[in-house]
């Protein structure tokens, strides 16, 4: 039997980016804040200092920092005619823990989305005709359009600091940014990071193709910087220790450099760490959430109460919360009805890897975010007419680093071990070099989440299924888009290249990315979404999903967090403008 | 020389407490309430523990000496600088499986264990200990029946690799184990000795690092980003210093 806590205004549940946002503007309005977070409490000063950040096999290969699959993970299996089998060790995209979240691992990469991506499905039918959309195709409008997000945008980017060139201020285009963002109401927060070799090189052929490169936008920022919060980040020193670390700089946005300082000072704000969140509770009507249910680490279970439930975790996990609360109807493949569980899509990523002439490239001198980029063919940027596929993505440089025991290459036809390997890869290390393709993925009737029939995490619930694939017209897309990468190669004139643009089957033990999106997506429609365009559940009014990336209808061709951010700060503004002053449905 | 007695009561502590950190950081730490400011205590932070030269802590003395054998042959001595061996891999892996790695820390393991798709990873309760004592023991069975009586290690070089080489097309089939999923074990394992911190037991003198130009643990390179095609001039340093600086064992 839990034992019953005090009633909060507001528990959380997950402290990492969403949830550290919408705990300082609630908190800020005088309201009694709590958030639960199964991981542990984690700070620059103890967990990443620099005396020991930079530990590749520590935190790059066992992956110190990131969730124990034995304390969650999913199933997974390509199509519905497979059994799903688990994941039982992270390897094909790695969910964080703690403290901080995904804002402690990440690489730093902010990126708005493009305005035409907000009304996908409406431009698209517009611009190419309703029977070119594949009929399996469940792409759909967001509810929310980007210039009501431009705002929130730029709340979030300037929290964060970010480091960038605008392409476009105010509808005005501006040499040196992306020319096809859309507009921009101040220019970001630090100038852009200085580049390396490697991704001077690929502006300069970028250039000589006729693209227009520019520095991608980055949350390891280029100089010291003070938010609105009134919490100072340092500068970025291009160690190469981002993805899959903490920085010991504090130069990388993170909850904890740019939120917890500010939000751990408000006396109504408290974090109970070590505790999991089992469901949230809901009355007899099943209409309004009374809290949550937590277990913490002696396996005590707590029943918080609360007025107002923030489903914060990360992505892939809200929406098992939702399924295990039963909030919202489970989504069916079969039937196409139901909703919790629709539209997960990931991201399609390519690469094309090349070794260069008489060239030093030290590109062990880089960061997470660093890197320059073309969007020429992002989103609908590009005339789609006779290709054969919708979407697209950003290309261009930007290893983050060159960690030796995950970065060895090594001409092709090297054996694998051995005296030649030896020496290739010593010949080699310092001139590989390896560029990118940052694609969309679309959603589709039959890629979805729901609970699994057999496997049970370590609390006895079932674990949740995915059920993925890559589609035809992921696979086109990424050969086009790798194609076109590979000219930019060319140019560059190397002693070999090779290009690998994305095949099926999704391989769950192949790392591409940790953008797991949708599930939980948000609509105007509560046939078709979970949330409406406050990131308000459709049918618990009390229950928020404010802005993870489980609420993205489809991926587009840009990482997620600066969208999630910015969802955040959107959602906190709908709460605190409207929904305080009179709770109930928002839409 | 990696046997023998010199491990020193204080180091063998240190190991033990190393094992046991790394256990207790990815589960037990303990649930609590924190509020009204950022909380710090001394003496909370986790830097790596030092692995140090002794005695074997997981191999038998025949499996210690097919695996050094082993790692100089994945990665010979030549001329840039020594092989697996020297560059202490076999203790890397050695310290790796007698700790939380060895027995899976962390991993989901529960059952039913079936075999699945190569794109749904993984799905034997085997971790690494429990496999590197069977693919050993069932390495050293076909070396004494294919080899009159021998042993992995005395087997000259060209029978080693041809040997491994035969593990990793699975041209060779050692009873009871999935000779090219050991192999890829050892392989993945032996580069990470070869290329992880000094700290870990491996990468000798920063042997591994030396031989590609990785500065290893700098984290500053403001006054090089924009250096362009130069060559980094400055050695590597490990989380622990440089060798040179500290005083030799």
């Amino acid at each position: 039997m839990a034992r019953k806590l005090p009633r909060k205004d507001v528990v959380i549940v997950g402290l990492g980016w969403t949830g550290s946002i919408l705990a300082y503007e609630l908190a800020k309005q005088g309201l009694d804040v709590v958030a639960i977070e199964r991981g542990p409490w984690r700070d620059t000063a103890t967990d990443f200092p620099p005396g020991y950040a930079q530990d590749e096999l520590r935190y790059g290969v066992r992956l110190d920092l990131f969730l124990r699959p034995q304390q969650e993970t999913l199933t997974v299996r390509n199509n519905m005619t497979q059994t799903a089998l688990p994941i039982r060790r992270f390897s094909g995209f790695l969910p964080g823990n703690g403290v901080g979240g995904a804002g402690v691992h990440w690489n730093g990469q902010t990126w708005r989305f493009l305005p035409s991506d907000f009304n996908l499905r409406s431009h698209l039918e517009e611009r190419y005709g309703a029977d070119k959309i594949p009929a399996d195709m469940t792409i759909q409008d967001w509810p929310v359009t980007y210039d009501e997000l431009e705002p929130y945008y730029d709340r979030f980017e300037k929290l964060a600091g970010i480091s960038g060139k605008a392409g476009n201020l105010n509808g005005v285009k501006q040499a040196g940014g992306n020319p096809f963002e859309g507009w921009r109401s101040s220019e970001y927060p630090t100038p852009p990071l200085k580049q390396n070799y490697g991704s001077a090189l690929f502006a300069e052929a970028a250039t000589k193709l006729g693209y227009k490169p520019f520095p991608r936008p980055s949350g390891n920022i280029s100089e010291a910087y003070t938010n609105p919060l009134g919490v100072t980040m340092g500068q970025c020193t291009y160690c190469g220790f981002c993805e899959r670390f903490g920085c010991g700089n504090y130069a990388k946005a993170s909850p904890q450099v740019c939120v917890l300082p500010a939000l751990m000072r408000l006396p109504n704000f408290s974090v109970q760490t070590e505790s999991e969140v089992t469901r949230v509770n809901l009355d007899s009507t099943g209409k309004r959430a009374t809290g949550v249910t937590y277990v913490d680490t002696s396996g005590e279970e707590w029943e918080q109460p609360a007025d107002i439930v923030l489903v914060c975790a990360f992505s892939l996990f809200n929406v098992r919360l939702m399924l295990l609360s039963g909030i919202g109807k489970p989504y069916d493949p079969v039937t196409g009805k139901g909703v919790v569980g629709r539209n997960y899509a990931y991201q399609t990523t390519s690469g094309v890897s090349m070794i260069l002439k008489d060239k030093a490239l030290n590109s062990f001198i880089a960061t997470g975010s660093g890197g320059m980029m073309i969007d020429e063919f992002n989103g609908d940027n590009f005339d789609h007419k006779d290709l054969g596929f919708f979407g697209g993505g950003y290309m261009g440089s930007g290893q983050t680093g060159a960690r030796p025991i995950t970065t060895m290459p090594v001409p092709k036809g090297t054996p694998k071990w051995g005296a030649q390997w030896k020496k290739a890869a010593a010949e080699t290390y310092n001139s590989g070099y390896g560029i990118s393709t940052h694609g969309s993925s679309y959603s589709y009737r039959d890629c979805y989440l729901d609970l699994d029939p057999t496997y049970k995490d370590h609390l006895g619930r079932p674990l949740m299924r995915m059920t993925f694939d890559f589609k035809d017209n992921e696979i086109k897309m990424s050969q086009f888009l790798t194609d076109r990468l590979a000219e930019i190669a060319k140019a560059l004139d190397p002693v070999e290249m090779t290009a690998s643009p994305r095949k099926g089957p999704w391989n769950s033990t192949i790392y591409q990315t940790t953008h797991n999106t949708g599930g939980t997506v948000m609509g105007a429609d509560p046939e078709t979404s979970v949330v409406n365009r406050y990131c308000q559940s459709w049918d618990v009014s009390n229950v928020f999903v404010p802005g993870g990336a489980s609420v993205f209808p489809q991926n587009h061709g840009y990482n997620p967090t600066g969208t999630v951010g910015a969802l955040a700060y959107w959602t906190a503004d709908a709460i605190k403008n409207r929904y305080l002053k009179n709770p109930g449905p928002l839409v | 020389m990696m046997h023998g007695s010199r491990l020193s009561p204080l180091s063998r502590r240190s190991l033990l407490i190393s094992t046991a950190a790394l256990l207790v950081a990815g589960t037990a730490a303990r649930a609590r309430t924190i509020t009204q400011g950022m909380p710090w205590e001394p003496g909370t932070a986790s830097p790596p523990l030092q692995v140090r030269a002794g005695p074997w802590m997981f191999f038998t003395p025949d499996e210690a000496a097919t695996v050094e054998a082993a790692v100089d042959r994945l990665i010979p001595p030549d001329e840039s600088g020594p092989g697996g061996k020297d560059a202490g891999c076999a203790v890397y892996i050695d310290r790796q499986l007698a700790g939380p790695y060895g027995v899976g820390a962390g991993l989901y393991l529960h059952p039913p264990f079936m075999p699945g798709a190569a794109s749904q990873g993984y799905q034997s309760p085997d971790m690494p200990a429990v496999r590197y004592r069977a693919g050993l023991a069932a390495i050293a069975d076909y070396v004494k029946s294919s080899f009159a009586g021998k042993s992995f290690h005395d087997l000259a070089a060209a029978d080693q690799d041809k040997v491994l080489s035969g593990l990793e097309t699975g041209a060779i089939k050692p009873k009871g184990i999935n000779g090219a999923g050991f192999f890829a074990l050892l392989l993945q394992n032996t580069q990470e000795g070869f290329f992880a911190d000094p700290v870990y037991g491996g990468n000798r003198d920063m042997a591994g690092w030396k031989m590609v130009g990785f500065p290893g643990a700098r984290y500053d390179y403001r006054d090089w980003v924009e250096r362009h095609n130069e060559k980094y001039p400055l050695p590597p340093v490990s989380i622990m210093g440089r060798s040179d600086w500290t005083v030799k064992e």
